[in-house]
């Protein structure tokens, strides 16, 4: 899934600082499973805003909404009446939350209350990790089921480097080296042939570096 | 600090240690400061970090969280994560330059009422010393 | 059809059968022009080949082939080195056409220290392509005559390919396939990172020579001298890879007050003398950072000198 982190209050509250009539709106999606942007998070967003303009003896309305999802228009549609006594909006959905209703209600201000980082999934209770860069051209088979381009620092193909030692990268003591990892497992199962097998230069055109992407299904196109 | 400020304080108090200490407390005649009111909760578990904030929308100085003690607790991790929301709300107050001391988290045995008592008290020395929820000095 | 593949002085002395011993140069922060100057000058006469740094920890310097033509200028060879962390693959195509038309003819291609280590710590990354895939790229320009995209160079850059081994470091087992790998993708020479466990150095060099891979690519061993006890510590417990032995903290500690560094740059000699007699070892790779002017006496006492002239 999607993983943001919440931005910090300070730069809410900056970014918000001339409206008085603030709607945040939260996603059951992914924001949800990693708790930054469900209800629960709209509502202790919605409460700390409230606390800072009681603060400041400023006037402020907060409102408080979720939506199933804020990728699909139709949900999106859904806020059209709700989002009308409002000036600005909080999106706490990923990145392509905010750019949704930008689009859909062009005459409100719409602001991040996230910063949304990566594809992952939970590595322990209230820990979640990095494990997919989106390039485009899966090949994690090649690598024992292991991602080398998202969890490798420097997207080594043939790797590891130098740096490696004790399992870890030399970028910080908290980061596995997945070639590390990739090596093992490989030379484990008795691969030493997949681990020798030269891997050629990547493809970039089917990751972000060729471009704003689209995926499209033909069969559902009316 | 303003005169004659009386803070206004919440206390969750879960049904079991804290709730009993309240009772014992009221039997042994110590009476809890006025300022003082007790919301019983099943256990602190249940307390979530909105309940924490809710109350300084609305007027409240300080909050504070009663519950077991950690090897006591009858839901067994019910403080252990209030302790944790605890922190996490104290960390917002902070970050809007308020004092996180305006809420705390308090561990009781069930026997203990005086302790419930002059717990109680002592929130409201805190708060007095801390003063109304502080008002952002206008540029 | 020459018998070389590049006509550097390098690969003419490794092929004369001569024990190499190269240098290294780190580029200055700035323009500074004679500062290099300076710093080359100890090493002319004293090396075959000196190994010019691209923006190494990743910290910006003059870019490792303008350093490498301000040598070139001094009558020194250098080892022009390109790291995968600060260019994509048209760039680096682009640079290994311009060096070669300069006249270096010697490349060392590494992956780089991430940039998190360095000065500009918020910039791009780009790891556009690998070690390993660079070092096939220059093979490819170079014996193929071809562009990474299958298409023809006019003039292709006749380079002698280097890399880097790091025998200890992880996974352990893996670093001599890593290393065989290297050579099958294109290296004619390696350099290891600095060595300074001799045992373990014997044992690994064993098992590259029952792979034969001593034979295909030209090993020189790295050998940096300690020129203090904080050095030797620090190295120890801070440089991924890298085992100093607690004999070698110790045996430097009781060298005694301002003695120190003579005690490291004898440790370096007897292992220079070591490895001239070790089984697949082909030269030395003395890395005496900022301590340039220590090299003639090192190369001297090392008994390196004269260096051949082919």
């Amino acid at each position: 899934m999607i993983i943001a982190e919440p931005k910090p209050i300070k730069e809410i509250l900056e970014m918000t600082k001339d409206f008085h009539k603030i709607l945040v709106v939260g996603c059951k999606g992914c924001v949800t499973v990693c708790n930054v942007g469900g209800s629960k998070e709209v509502g202790i967003l919605a409460s700390t805003l409230r606390i800072a303009a009681k603060r400041d003896g400023r006037d402020l309305e907060v409102g408080e909404h979720t939506l199933e999802r804020q990728c699909d228009p139709e949900y999106v549609d859904e806020l059209e009446d709700i989002v009308t006594p409002y000036d600005a909006v909080i999106s706490i959905a990923c990145g392509v939350g905010p750019q949704f209703l930008s689009e859909r209600y062009p005459a409100k201000r719409i602001f991040p209350g996230v910063n949304t980082k990566f594809m992952g999934g939970a590595v322990e209770h209230g820990v979640w990790a990095e494990r997919c860069a989106g390039c485009g051209t899966c090949v994690v088979h090649y690598f024992g089921g292991l991602c080398p381009i998202a969890r490798c620092s420097k997207s080594l193909l043939n790797g590891p480097c130098g740096g490696s030692a004790g399992g870890k990268c030399e970028i910080a003591k908290d980061v596995d080296c997945v070639w590390d990892m990739i090596v093992r497992k490989l030379m484990q199962e008795g691969r030493l042939d997949d681990l020798l097998q030269f891997r050629p230069a990547k493809d970039w055109t089917t990751a972000r570096d060729g471009g704003p992407r689209r995926m499209i299904r033909e069969e559902l196109v009316k | 600090m303003e005169k004659n400020y009386d803070p206004k304080i919440v206390a969750f108090c879960c049904s079991n240690c804290a709730s009993s200490a309240a009772e014992v407390a009221h039997r042994m005649e110590k009476i809890l400061p006025e300022n003082v009111k007790l919301v019983q909760v099943p256990c602190t578990g249940r307390v979530e970090i909105l309940h924490l904030l809710k109350p300084f929308e609305n007027g409240i100085d300080g909050v504070y969280v009663a519950g077991c003690q950690e090897d006591s607790c009858q839901y067994i991790s019910g403080i252990a994560k209030a302790r944790k929301r605890v922190e996490h709300a104290k960390k917002i107050l902070s970050e809007l330059d308020i004092e996180p001391e305006r809420i705390d988290v308090f561990s009781f045995s069930a026997a203990r009422g005086q302790d419930f008592v002059d717990m109680a008290r002592d929130m409201v020395e805190r708060l007095k010393t801390l003063g109304p929820l502080p008002k952002k000095i206008n540029p | 059809m020459s018998e070389y593949k590049a006509e550097s002085n390098l690969e003419k002395v490794l092929k004369a059968g001569h024990f190499a011993f190269t240098g290294e140069c780190g580029p200055p922060q700035g323009a500074n022009v004679e500062a290099l100057k300076e710093k080359a000058k100890h090493l002319k006469g004293c090396v075959d080949a000196v190994n010019v740094t691209d923006n190494q920890t990743a910290v910006v310097r003059m870019s490792s082939w303008a350093a490498s033509l301000v040598l070139l200028q001094e009558g020194l060879e250098p080892n022009f080195q390109m790291v995968c962390r600060d260019r994509n693959r048209l760039a680096m195509q682009s640079d290994i056409l311009g060096i070669y038309a300069h006249g270096i003819r010697n490349m060392l291609c590494l992956s780089g220290d991430h940039q998190k280590f360095g000065n500009h710590p918020g910039s791009k990354n780009v790891f556009d392509i690998d070690s390993m895939q660079l070092i096939n790229m220059v093979k490819l320009m170079r014996d193929e005559g071809k562009f990474l995209n299958g298409q023809d160079i006019d003039v292709s850059p006749r380079l002698f390919i280097g890399a880097a081994s790091n025998p200890f470091g992880d996974p352990s087992e893996f670093r001599v396939y890593r290393l065989a790998k290297k050579i099958a993708a294109g290296a004619d020479f390696v350099q290891t990172q600095c060595i300074y466990n001799m045992k373990r150095f014997r044992e690994f060099m064993k098992q590259v020579v029952d792979m034969g891979l001593h034979e295909k690519c030209a090993i020189l061993a790295g050998v940096t001298p300690m020129k203090s006890v904080g050095m030797a510590r620090y190295m120890a417990k801070q440089v991924p890879g890298m085992d100093v032995p607690e004999e070698l903290i110790k045996r430097l500690q009781g060298a005694g007050k301002g003695k120190v560094a003579e005690e490291g740059i004898r440790f370096a000699i007897e292992q220079i003398e070591e490895f001239k007699e070790m089984e697949g070892i082909a030269g030395v790779h003395l890395m005496a950072i900022e301590w340039e002017h220590r090299v003639p006496e090192i190369a001297e006492r090392a008994g390196v000198l004269p260096r051949p002239e082919i």
